[in-house]
C-alpha cells in the first residue's frame, strides 16, 4: 500500500459520503482507505450508481412477462419480437452535464445510451429523446435549446442512427435544471445477447476504445448532488464526445461479437473503469485484478484515482475467452482503436488495482456492492387537489382558443428541432417525427417497431399516482394509435431532492401509479434510470417520470399515421368524454390557472378502447388515427389536419358537456379516427362496449366548427410552425 | 520545431459562421464590429530542425490536406 | 451493372445505397474498405453518405486521400463512372474530381427534410430515365451542403449543362425559401466535364422504396442500369 493521504472528515464530505456511510466503509475495509479507494466507494455509493434512495421503490415494478428476455439490471433490457430477434432498449438522463455545457452534455448522453444498447450485442436502429427546458423568457433557455438540439443531432447524425421521435416541453420549474433524457432502441439476435458478468478466473480483461483522460472525474457524484450557483464553475467535469470514435467502436464490437470470443462486456459509463470493473466482478461473484500502467492514457502523470474515476467517453471493458485476445486485437486494429490487456479475472472476490507496481486499491467487491447504502427515506403524500368543474372555467370562443394554443411553446410544432436530426438514415423510418409514435422497420422481415417517449409533468405534480399511471398509459396509447402491440417500457425518473419528504412522496406516488398501469396493461419495465437532486437553490423540478414505450407491428404496411388526407371521411371519437379540464393545457394557457386534479386514468377502459383501435387499424378500417392528449379533441383535429393537409367540419358540442370541456377537455383513453364510413367503426365499438360518436367530416383547406366559425389550414399552419423558429432566431 | 497554421476563408467567400458571430457580438452590445471572419488554427510539432525545410513541409501539408484552396487561404509560422 | 461501394471509417449510408443499387440492378454491389489499394473491376464506383473521419478538419478532406481514392481517380480517368452522394460529393470535390467546394449550410444547422429537385439534364448516364425539367422529391440530410464555386467555373458549368439538379419548389421554381443550405444557383448536384462523374447532396437512395420515402429517386438507379446494363 502507498503511504496514505490523510482522509479527513472534510475529504470524506467532499466525496459525498455521510458519517454513517463512512463508518460502514471502515467496517468493510477494516482499515482506513486510500484516497483512490475512497473515490471508488464514493462513486459506487452515489445516488447515480447505487440508486440508494429509489431502489426499494424500483423493486415494486413488474419486470417480467412472456416476451421479456432481459429485465432491469443489465446495460439495457431486451424483449423477444419473434423471428429469433430481440428489441433491446433503454433510456438514460444526462441532465446536469447538459445544463453546464449543453452541446457536449447532450451529445455524450446520446453516446452513452447508444453504448448501453450495443454492449448487449444489438445494432442501434433508432434514437429518441425527451427534453424539458425552462420558461422561454428565461435568459438561459434559448442557448440551452440550441446547444442541446445541436448536441443530440451532432452525435446521432454522425454515427448514423436515426433520431425518430421525442418530446419537448417548457416550464419555469426547469429554469435551473433542464432534463435531457435519451433513449436508444436496437436489434439483436435473441440467442446472442451479451451480458456483463465476469466468468472464468484466469480470463483476461481487455480495455478497448478511446484513450483515458481527465474528463468528467466525479461526474457520477455531480449527478447526485443538488445544484448551486458555484457548481456552474465546475465546467472541466464535462466530458467531450467523439461520435466518430463511437461509430468505429460500435462496428468493432459488433464484429467481435460475431466471433466466439467474448465472456462479458460492459460499457465504461458513469464512474468509468470503476463501475465497469466492479459491476463485472460483482455479477460474476469473482474478483478482478487491474494494472493501470497498461491503460491507454492521453495525458501524462495520471494517478490511480484519476484513471479509475475518469469518465472519458467511447470506452468498453471486456472479458474474453482464453486465446481470444488475438482476435480482439486484430479487429480493433482494423478499426484503428486501442485494445489493451489490462488485467485478469480472479477467484479472490477483490478488486485489486496497481499502479507503478504498487497496489493502490484492494476492495472486497461483494460488500462494496451488496452493502451499498439503501434508504427508505421518509415521505409525505402530495396533497389531493380539488376537482375543477368544466362549468366553472372561463369560456372562450373555441376557434380563438385553438389559435392561441397551437402557437404556445408546448403545443407549437417542433419541426425546427427534428429538422436538425437525421431521422431517415437507414431508410427504414416509415413514421417520421410529428406523429403519435415513430415506426422503424425490422430489416429482412415484414415487421416494424413502434416507439415513443411520454410524460405529463403537470399531472404528476397535481397527483403523482395518477400522473405515473398516465405517463405509462399515454405511451401505450401512442403505440396503439400507429397499430402496434405495446410490449414493454423503459423509464427515466427525474425528480428533486429525495431527502425532502414531499419530493420522496412524489417519487413513491409516481412509481406506484406506473407499476399499477404496467400490471394492468401487461407492459413490463425492462430497463431504466433515475435522476434525483434536480433542484437549484431549493427549487425542484416538476416530477417527471418519463416513459419510453416500444411496440411491435407484424406487418409494417398496416400502420396508420395521424394525417387527414381525403375530404369526405368520417371522424369518429372513441372513448368517453366528460370534459375534464383540471390540470389541462386549456386551463393553464387560456384560463391562466395551473390548478386542479388531473383527469383520472381508468386502466380497464384504456385497455378496452386501445384493443379495439388496434384491431380496427389492423383490419384496415381506419385511415388515420390520433390519440387525444394535451389540448383534447380540437387540438388533436388541428394536428391531424396539418399533418395531412386536409381540414374538417366539426359538429357542435353535445348538450350536457360545457363547450370548453368538449373541445379541450383531457379525458383519458380516447382516440380520434378517420374512416371511409363511420358505420363499421360504430358497430365494432358498440360490440366492444366502447363509447363512440361521430364528431365531424373531413373537408378541404380549413377547420370549421358548427356555430363557432372557421380557420384556414394556412393560417393554422403559420401559427403552429411559426413559434419555435421565431423564438430561436 | 513547432509550426502554427492559420486557415481562413478567402476574401469574398461568404462566411456564415463569422456573420453569426458578428451578429451575436452586436447583440451583446459590442458596437463597431464591422466584420468577423472565422478560421482554424493548428499547432504542429515537427521532427524537422531546419526552418526552411520545416516551412516547405508545412506548406505542402496545407496544399494537400489542411486547407481547401478552392475556398481557403493559409498562413504558416515556424516557431522555435 | 456491377457496382463497387467504397466505405470509409464513418460512412453511414452505405447500406441505403447498397439496397437501392440491388433493387435496381438485381445484383449485390461489392463493398470496398477505404484502406484497400484495389477496387475490383466494375461498371460504377459509388461513394456513400456519412461522416467519414467524423467530418473533422473539413467534410470529406481526409477520406479524399485514402488508398482507395487513388485507385478511384485512376479508374475515373479511364472513364469508369463515379457517383458521390452527400459525403461522397464532398469527397469528390476535395479530391478534385469535381469543381467547387461544399461549405457549412447557410443556416449553420444540420438539415434533414424532403426537398424538391429539378432535373436539369437528362442526357447522362445518371439521369436518362428522367425528363429534363422533371421535379422529384427526395430527402437531404447534411450540415455542409452549401455549394460554392468561383464565377468563371459557375458560368462554365451553366453553359455546358453540367448542373445536374437544382433545389426548387414543388412546382419547379427556384426560390431562396426552398434552398435548404444556401447553395449558389440553388445547385444540388453537378457533373464533371465528361458527365461520367456525378456528385449530389440529396439522397436519391432513400427514395427507392414505395413503403419508405417513395420512388422518386429510383430513376437515377434505373438510368444507370439502363446505360451500364
Amino acid at each position: 500500500m502507498i503511504p496514505n493521504a490523510k482522509i479527513t472528515d472534510a475529504v470524506v464530505k467532499e466525496h459525498g459520503l455521510t458519517a454513517d456511510e463512512y463508518a460502514l466503509l471502515l467496517k468493510i475495509m477494516d482499515r482506513e482507505p486510500t484516497l483512490a479507494e475512497l473515490g471508488i466507494f464514493s462513486v459506487m455509493w452515489s445516488e447515480h450508481c447505487s440508486y440508494k434512495s429509489s431502489r426499494v421503490w424500483l423493486k415494486t415494478f413488474p419486470v417480467s412477462g412472456p416476451k421479456v428476455l432481459q429485465g432491469p439490471g443489465e446495460n439495457a433490457g431486451a424483449v423477444d419480437i419473434g423471428d429469433g430477434l430481440a428489441a433491446v432498449f433503454k433510456i438514460e438522463s444526462h441532465n446536469h452535464p447538459s445544463f453546464i455545457e449543453p452541446y457536449q452534455g447532450a451529445a455524450t448522453g446520446v453516446g452513452g445510451i447508444l453504448r448501453d444498447v450495443f454492449t448487449m450485442g444489438a445494432r442501434p436502429i433508432a434514437n429518441l429523446n425527451a427534453l424539458r427546458f425552462g420558461d422561454p423568457s428565461h435568459p438561459k433557455t434559448k442557448h440551452l435549446v440550441s446547444g442541446v438540439v445541436a448536441g443530440i443531432g451532432g452525435y446521432g447524425n454522425c454515427i448514423g442512427v436515426p433520431t425518430v421521435a421525442g418530446e419537448t416541453n417548457f416550464h419555469p420549474s426547469y429554469n435551473g435544471n433542464i432534463l435531457v433524457n435519451a433513449m436508444t432502441v436496437g436489434l439483436a439476435r435473441a440467442d446472442r445477447i451479451f451480458k456483463a458478468a465476469a466468468r472464468g478466473p484466469g480470463n483476461r480483461v481487455l480495455y478497448v476504445g478511446a484513450k483515458t483522460g481527465r474528463d468528467g472525474i466525479h461526474g457520477a457524484t455531480m449527478a447526485s448532488a443538488e445544484f448551486t450557483e458555484e457548481s456552474e464553475a465546475k465546467r472541466p467535469t464535462v466530458q467531450v464526445g467523439d461520435p466518430f470514435t463511437e461509430k468505429l467502436l460500435l462496428e468493432a464490437c459488433l464484429e467481435l461479437m460475431a466471433e466466439d470470443a467474448i465472456v462479458a462486456i460492459q460499457d465504461m459509463g458513469a464512474a468509468g473503469l470503476t463501475s465497469s470493473s466492479v459491476e463485472m466482478a460483482a455479477r460474476g461473484g469473482l474478483g478482478i485484478e487491474l494494472d493501470l500502467d497498461r491503460v491507454p492514457v492521453r495525458e501524462t502523470g495520471m494517478t490511480a484515482y484519476e484513471i479509475m474515476l475518469s469518465e472519458s467517453q467511447e470506452r468498453m471493458l471486456l472479458v474474453v475467452k482464453p486465446g481470444a485476445e488475438t482476435i480482439a486485437e486484430r479487429i480493433f486494429a482494423k478499426w484503428e482503436l486501442d485494445c489493451a490487456d489490462i488485467g485478469v479475472v480472479t477467484e479472490t472476490g477483490h478488486l485489486v488495482v496497481s499502479k507503478n507496481g504498487v497496489v493502490e486499491i484492494d476492495i472486497p467487491v461483494a460488500p462494496l456492492v451488496d452493502q451499498a447504502p439503501l434508504y427508505r427515506r421518509p415521505y409525505v403524500a402530495s396533497p389531493k387537489r380539488v376537482e375543477i368543474k368544466a362549468a366553472n372555467v372561463k369560456v372562450v370562443d373555441p376557434v380563438h382558443a385553438l389559435k392561441r394554443l397551437m402557437g404556445t411553446p408546448d403545443q407549437a410544432s417542433k419541426r425546427w428541432i427534428w429538422d436538425q436530426y437525421d431521422h431517415l438514415v437507414g431508410n427504414d423510418t416509415i413514421q417520421t417525427p410529428g406523429g403519435d409514435a415513430a415506426v422503424v422497420r425490422v430489416r429482412d422481415t415484414r415487421k416494424a417497431l413502434a416507439m415513443v417517449v411520454d410524460c405529463t409533468p403537470r399531472y404528476c405534480v397535481a397527483d403523482p399516482k395518477t400522473g405515473g399511471m398516465q405517463a405509462v398509459a399515454e405511451t401505450w396509447r401512442n403505440l396503439t394509435a400507429v397499430g402496434a402491440e405495446p410490449i414493454a417500457i423503459t423509464d427515466n425518473l427525474n425528480f428533486g431532492n429525495p431527502e425532502r419528504p414531499e419530493i420522496m412522496g412524489q417519487i413513491v406516488g409516481c412509481v406506484e401509479g406506473m407499476s399499477e398501469a404496467c400490471r394492468a396493461l401487461d407492459y413490463p419495465v425492462i430497463s431504466g434510470n433515475v435522476s434525483l437532486y434536480n433542484e437549484t437553490n431549493g427549487q425542484a423540478i416538476m416530477p417527471t417520470p418519463v416513459v419510453g414505450g416500444v411496440g411491435l407491428l407484424d406487418e409494417y404496411t398496416k400502420t396508420v399515421g395521424i394525417g387527414l388526407r381525403q375530404p369526405g371521411q368520417a371522424l369518429v371519437l372513441l372513448g368517453e368524454t366528460k370534459g375534464w379540464l383540471g390540470a389541462s393545457i386549456y386551463l393553464r394557457d387560456i384560463a391562466g390557472w395551473e390548478e386542479g386534479a388531473p383527469p383520472p386514468v381508468d386502466l380497464a377502459a384504456e385497455r378496452r378502447n386501445g384493443d379495439l383501435v388496434r384491431r380496427l387499424i389492423r383490419e384496415g378500417k381506419v385511415l388515420a388515427c390520433h390519440d387525444l392528449s394535451d389540448g383534447g379533441l380540437l387540438v388533436a383535429v388541428a394536428e391531424m389536419a396539418l399533418a395531412g393537409g386536409v381540414g374538417a367540419r366539426l359538429d357542435a358540442s353535445p348538450a350536457g358537456i360545457p363547450a370548453a370541456g368538449w373541445w379541450f377537455g383531457e379525458d383519458q383513453a380516447r382516440y380520434l379516427v378517420a374512416a371511409a364510413s363511420a358505420e363499421p367503426i360504430l358497430a365494432a365499438a358498440t360490440a366492444a362496449g366502447v363509447p363512440a360518436r361521430v364528431v365531424g367530416t373531413t373537408e378541404a383547406d380549413s377547420l370549421t366548427l358548427a356555430g363557432s366559425g372557421a380557420i384556414s389550414l394556412d393560417e393554422l399552419r403559420g401559427i403552429h410552425e411559426g413559434w419555435l423558429p421565431g423564438y430561436m432566431s | 520545431m513547432k509550426a502554427t497554421v492559420h486557415v481562413t476563408l478567402k476574401p469574398g467567400v461568404l462566411d456564415p459562421q463569422g456573420q453569426a458571430i458578428g451578429h451575436a457580438l452586436s447583440g451583446l452590445g459590442f458596437a463597431g464590429v464591422t466584420s468577423v471572419r472565422m478560421g482554424k488554427f493548428l499547432e504542429l510539432d515537427l521532427a524537422e530542425t531546419d526552418r526552411a525545410k520545416a516551412e516547405a513541409q508545412v506548406k505542402a501539408m496545407c496544399e494537400k490536406l489542411l486547407a481547401n484552396t478552392v475556398i481557403e487561404s493559409y498562413r504558416v509560422e515556424i516557431g522555435s | 451493372m456491377r457496382a463497387a461501394v467504397v466505405s470509409f471509417p464513418g460512412s453511414n449510408r452505405e447500406r441505403d445505397i447498397v439496397m437501392a443499387l440491388e433493387r435496381a440492378s438485381g445484383k449485390k454491389p461489392v463493398v470496398v474498405w477505404h484502406g484497400e489499394a484495389e477496387i475490383p473491376d466494375c461498371d460504377l464506383i459509388v461513394l456513400p453518405g456519412g461522416f467519414s473521419y467524423g467530418d473533422y478538419l473539413r467534410a470529406g478532406a481526409m477520406a479524399a486521400h485514402s488508398p482507395a481514392m487513388k485507385e478511384l481517380k485512376r479508374k475515373a480517368a479511364q472513364g469508369v463512372p463515379v457517383l458521390g452522394v452527400c459525403n461522397g460529393f464532398q469527397i469528390l470535390t476535395e479530391a478534385g474530381l469535381l469543381p467547387g467546394a461544399l461549405m457549412r449550410n447557410a443556416s449553420l444547422k444540420f438539415v434533414c427534410r424532403q426537398v424538391h429537385l429539378r432535373v436539369e439534364e437528362s442526357q447522362s448516364l445518371f439521369t436518362n430515365a428522367y425528363e429534363k425539367g422533371q421535379v422529384i422529391r427526395v430527402p437531404v440530410a447534411h450540415a455542409d451542403g452549401n455549394y460554392t464555386a468561383d464565377p468563371e467555373t459557375l458560368k462554365h458549368m451553366e453553359d455546358r449543362g453540367l448542373v445536374a439538379f437544382r433545389y426548387v419548389t414543388a412546382d419547379g421554381r427556384t426560390d431562396p425559401a426552398t434552398n435548404p443550405n444556401g447553395s449558389i444557383h440553388a445547385i444540388a448536384g453537378i457533373f464533371n466535364e465528361t458527365k461520367t462523374v456525378l456528385g449530389l447532396m440529396p439522397h436519391p437512395e432513400d427514395a427507392t422504396d414505395p413503403d419508405a420515402g417513395g420512388m422518386d429517386g429510383f430513376g437515377m438507379f434505373k438510368s444507370l442500369v439502363d446505360a451500364l446494363h
